[in-house]
């Protein structure tokens, strides 16, 4: 049986390297990815916390975040659709348009 | 009986409340509404005249003092001891004066509904007329000189609303209206400074303005007389000390003193001959209401009015005292700031100063000059304001005043020269005068300098009688000049309705003829704009109106007649006691002044017999000079009604004072003639007024002079020789008379040598004043000084302080919050990144506050 420390860590990694996918990276595909892979990364802590107290709360937990994931690219997918009809691109750093 | 004299307010509200409804809803109500208010005001005041009459005649002539009810307390200043109260005085002097106000006033206002019938200001006409009334019933009727001043300034007043009140008349007659008025005025303010001057003197002096005091015998001496009547026991005591002694003695149970003869309240006298019936008479009246005192002897000094004090002053010795009731001594010497005067001094200046007022206001030399430009007002009004009433407030004052004139021989010395100079004067420039209305002026001023010569003379009850005997004939003279004008100018209108259909139809005359008669003229000029100019009141365009206006002429003539002083008419009896009692003064008493004020006044005499024959003779004998004398018609009725009404008067009114002593003249009439009736009516209020004695020779030289002056007249003037075939005056073409006639003509050069003496160098003045206006204080004071020194201070507000300090503070506010929010606003990069990092900060910051305290443990 593996340990929920090993869990949590697999979970911190993949935390950090869709955090870091997010803040480096410019591509508005790859910064989708790497939400997914936040949202992935929390979903593995919820359920082997699950696990950890034979509760299923967690369990039930993941399955919204799942749900809303789902919306999330429906609705994240559209926009950068939308974006790259009008900018021909989708490097995140050309939209900048919202600058004070 | 007691309480009629309450009705004393009335005289002023009456005509006071005509005047308001005039002035207020005048536009609204047709001619006839006003001049039925305003006559009927006037009409009322004359009942309420007449009320007072009755009160006094019952009363034993006790004079009256009515507070009334609102006006209780008039000025108070206690502090100073000023008080002076509103009250109305009602003795026989002021009751005289309100008779022949509101009588002949009344008639007036009669006469101006016809008069000034179609005039589009017509009853603003009555308002002013109505407040002419009230003023000049203030002025008779005030208790104290500030009343009178009251009065003698309101009277001014519409004295130059009237006459400027047709100051709009086009062709640069409304603007001569409108200087004439402001010349009145003006030569007014000068004779009202000098009434300023005696009132304040007066003040000054006897601590009071009122003439006199609640219970105060105006004149103790003739009631003391009255007393030794009634009680016919002593038969020669008449002083005052007698007087008081029966006071005490006969105090009847109502705690009255005694009464008095009561034949006076028959409005008869009490000369001698009369003394035997009086006595029983006298008690069966004594139930009324006797004269509560007869003397002054129950009154301390302060309790007196400024008569009383004058007359108990001036009868101290040197260093003599009296105590005033309050424990100070009163002497003969006055302080008056640093200096002292002696009381004599100081009454001799304050007639001097009222005889200014006088000069002013009754147009005596040197202020007379305003009277004759007066004659620009409306006829009624010249009638009314400048020939029977106002003109005599000076007159009025000045008897009423006569304590004081009598103990100043000088200046009444000096006010016998003024008097008699402006008669004479006055008399001879009337004799050269072609304007109808401008020979009544002059004669009207010589007139009024037969009465300030009689104040002069001491003979204050003859004033007083030919001031009233002059009301009634002057005003009738006015109203006939009036009535005279009326006629011309209808006769002038009726001419060019023959000649010019056309032009009759533009002018909007109503059917007979009424029209607007002073717009009238002015139609004329616009519509003939070659045709001559007509004057309807230069006699010259007259002659012949005898027949046209019959009743004009016969009442004119009566008005000359009684003018002119022929027996029996009412001028013979005043003129005759003024001159009788000048003789006297000079004869019998020795006084200077009394000859002088013969000479001047007889000379006068003549002068009035001639001018007047001569406008007789100009008016209305002799043939039409004039196409519209021609046609001239007669008056309307309430025109004429008055003029006859006038005209009796005229006739009969001098009987009111027939003298004593008239010799075989009185046919046996002893009880009737030598009564003096005025003389002792006014007694009760005029110390020092004694009758004159008929003299037979001096009426024998005037009146034989009067008839000289007709005779001569006549014969210059008579039978269609009024004017020479050039359209002069015989004397005029007459080489010996012609400097004179042009001298009078030019009026003396009076006009001229004020303009050169007076007003030229005042226009001087003025115009370097002007000058120093224009140049230094405006260019320089204002321009330089106040308008740079105001710039400049605007300016170092504007720039430094508004612009450099406010503006700086507020937009440096504004570029800090500008600059700031720079600064913050990059962090507003736009950038997604930068907001998650912010994000991811933020998470980290708040999950390690949440874990600090944990790990502290």
């Amino acid at each position: 049986m593996v340990q929920t420390e090993a869990y949590v860590i697999l979970s911190m990694v993949l935390f950090a390297i869709g955090t870091l996918g997010v803040l480096l990276r410019r591509n508005a595909i790859i910064v989708f990815m790497s939400v997914e892979l936040m949202l992935n990364a929390a979903n593995l802590a919820l359920v082997a916390f699950s696990r950890q107290w034979q509760g299923v709360d967690g369990q039930l937990f993941t399955f919204f975040v799942m749900t809303v994931a789902a919306a999330e690219v429906a609705v994240g997918l559209a926009l950068i659709v939308a974006i790259f009809r009008t900018k021909q691109s989708i490097n995140i750093d050309e939209l900048h348009t919202m600058e004070g | 009986m007691q309480n009629l004299a309450l009705i004393a307010p009335l005289l002023i509200l009456f005509p006071a409340v005509g005047a308001f409804i005039n002035f207020v809803w005048g536009p609204k109500l047709n001619e006839r509404a006003s001049a039925i208010i305003g006559s009927v005001a006037a009409g009322a005041t004359f009942f309420v005249a007449l009320g007072l009459l009755t009160y006094l005649t019952g009363n034993f002539y006790q004079p009256a003092i009515v507070n009334p009810p609102l006006l209780d307390g008039w000025i108070r200043i206690p502090s100073v001891g000023l008080e002076i109260p509103w009250q109305q005085r009602i003795d026989t002097l002021s009751v005289t004066m309100m008779m022949f106000v509101t009588f002949v006033g009344t008639l007036i206002h009669i006469y101006a509904a016809g008069y000034m019938h179609g005039d589009k200001r017509f009853s603003r006409f009555f308002a002013y007329l109505n407040m002419f009334l009230a003023f000049m019933l203030i002025l008779v009727s005030g208790n104290n000189l500030l009343m009178m001043f009251v009065g003698w300034e309101g009277v001014g007043v519409c004295s130059y609303l009237l006459i400027g009140f047709w100051w709009d008349k086009p062709n640069g007659e409304g603007i001569k209206n409108s200087n004439a008025a402001r010349k009145a005025f003006i030569a007014n303010r000068v004779g009202d400074f000098g009434v300023l001057l005696a009132l304040f003197l007066t003040f000054w002096t006897f601590g009071s303005l009122d003439f006199f005091k609640q219970g105060e015998v105006a004149n103790p001496a003739h009631y003391g007389h009255l007393v030794h009547e009634g009680e016919a026991s002593h038969a020669e005591e008449a002083t005052t000390a007698e007087g008081e002694s029966h006071g005490e003695e006969a105090v009847p149970a109502e705690g009255e003193a005694h009464g008095e003869e009561t034949t006076a309240a028959e409005g008869e006298g009490h000369g001698e001959e009369v003394m035997a019936a009086t006595e029983s008479h006298g008690e069966e009246v004594m139930a009324a209401t006797e004269p509560e005192y007869v003397d002054n002897a129950h009154l301390t000094y302060n309790e007196l009015g400024i008569f009383g004090k004058a007359e108990a002053r001036i009868h101290l010795a040197d260093g003599e005292t009296l105590d005033a009731g309050d424990g100070t001594q009163i002497s003969r010497t006055v302080v008056i700031g640093p200096w002292t005067a002696d009381i004599q001094t100081v009454i001799t200046l304050i007639v001097l100063f009222m005889l200014l007022g006088a000069a002013g206001k009754s147009a005596q030399i040197p202020l007379f000059v305003w009277l004759p430009d007066a004659m620009a007002g409306p006829t009624p009004v010249s009638a009314l304001i400048h020939a029977a009433t106002m003109v005599t407030a000076g007159v009025y004052m000045m008897v009423r005043s006569n304590t004081f004139f009598y103990n100043a021989p000088e200046a009444s010395l000096v006010v016998t020269i003024i008097g008699g100079t402006t008669a004479l004067v006055a008399g001879f420039i009337a004799m050269g005068q072609w304007d109808i209305k401008r020979v009544l002026a002059y004669s009207t001023v010589s007139q009024l300098g037969f009465m300030v010569a009689a104040v002069g003379i001491g003979a204050y009850g003859a004033a007083i009688f030919h001031m009233m005997t002059h009301a009634f004939f002057k005003a009738l003279l006015f109203l006939g000049s009036g009535s005279v004008i009326h006629g011309m100018e209808h006769g002038h209108h009726h001419l060019h309705g023959h000649d010019d259909h056309g032009g009759h139809d533009d002018h909007g005359h109503d059917s007979h003829g009424h029209d607007d008669k002073h717009g009238h003229d002015d139609k004329h000029t616009a519509a003939h704009a070659v045709e001559e100019k007509f004057d309807p009141q230069d006699m010259r365009n007259m002659g012949g109106l005898r027949s046209k206006m019959p009743i004009t002429y016969v009442t004119y003539l009566i008005g000359t007649l009684a003018l002119a002083g022929i027996f029996p008419f009412a001028g013979f009896w005043s003129k005759d006691e003024i001159l009788a009692d000048s003789w006297f003064a000079g004869v019998f008493d020795g006084k200077i002044g009394g000859y002088i004020a013969f000479a001047l006044l007889i000379a006068a005499a003549f002068m009035t017999a001639f001018y007047m024959w001569r406008q007789i003779e100009m008016v209305f004998h002799g043939e039409a000079r004039h196409e519209a004398a021609k046609h001239a018609p007669e008056s309307v009725w309430q025109m004429t009604v008055p003029l006859i009404i006038l005209a009796v008067f005229s006739v009969f009114i001098g009987f009111i004072n027939i003298p004593s002593g008239i010799g075989f003249f009185s046919l046996g009439l002893d009880g009737v003639f030598g009564l003096h009736t005025l003389t002792n009516w006014l007694e009760y209020s005029v110390l020092h007024a004694h009758a004159g004695e008929f003299n037979g020779l001096v009426a024998l030289i005037a009146t034989v002079l009067g008839f000289a002056a007709i005779f001569l007249a006549n014969r210059i003037y008579g039978g269609n020789k009024a004017l020479t075939n050039d359209g002069r005056d015989p004397l005029q073409a007459n080489a010996a008379t012609g400097p004179f006639w042009a001298l009078a003509n030019a009026r003396m050069y009076w006009d001229e040598t004020y303009q050169r003496l007076f007003i030229g160098p005042f226009q001087r003045i003025s115009q370097l004043l002007a000058d120093i206006d224009w140049n230094f204080w405006h260019d320089y004071v204002h321009d330089s000084v106040i308008t740079r020194g105001f710039n400049g201070a605007a300016k170092l507000l504007s720039e430094p302080v508004d612009q450099g300090l406010i503006d700086g503070t507020v937009n440096g506010v504004g570029r800090l919050v500008k600059w700031f929010s720079g600064l913050l606003r990059r962090a507003q990069t736009g950038y997604v990144r930068v907001y998650a990092v912010a994000l991811l900060v933020g998470v980290v910051a708040v999950i390690v506050l949440m874990l600090l305290p944990v790990l502290r443990g």
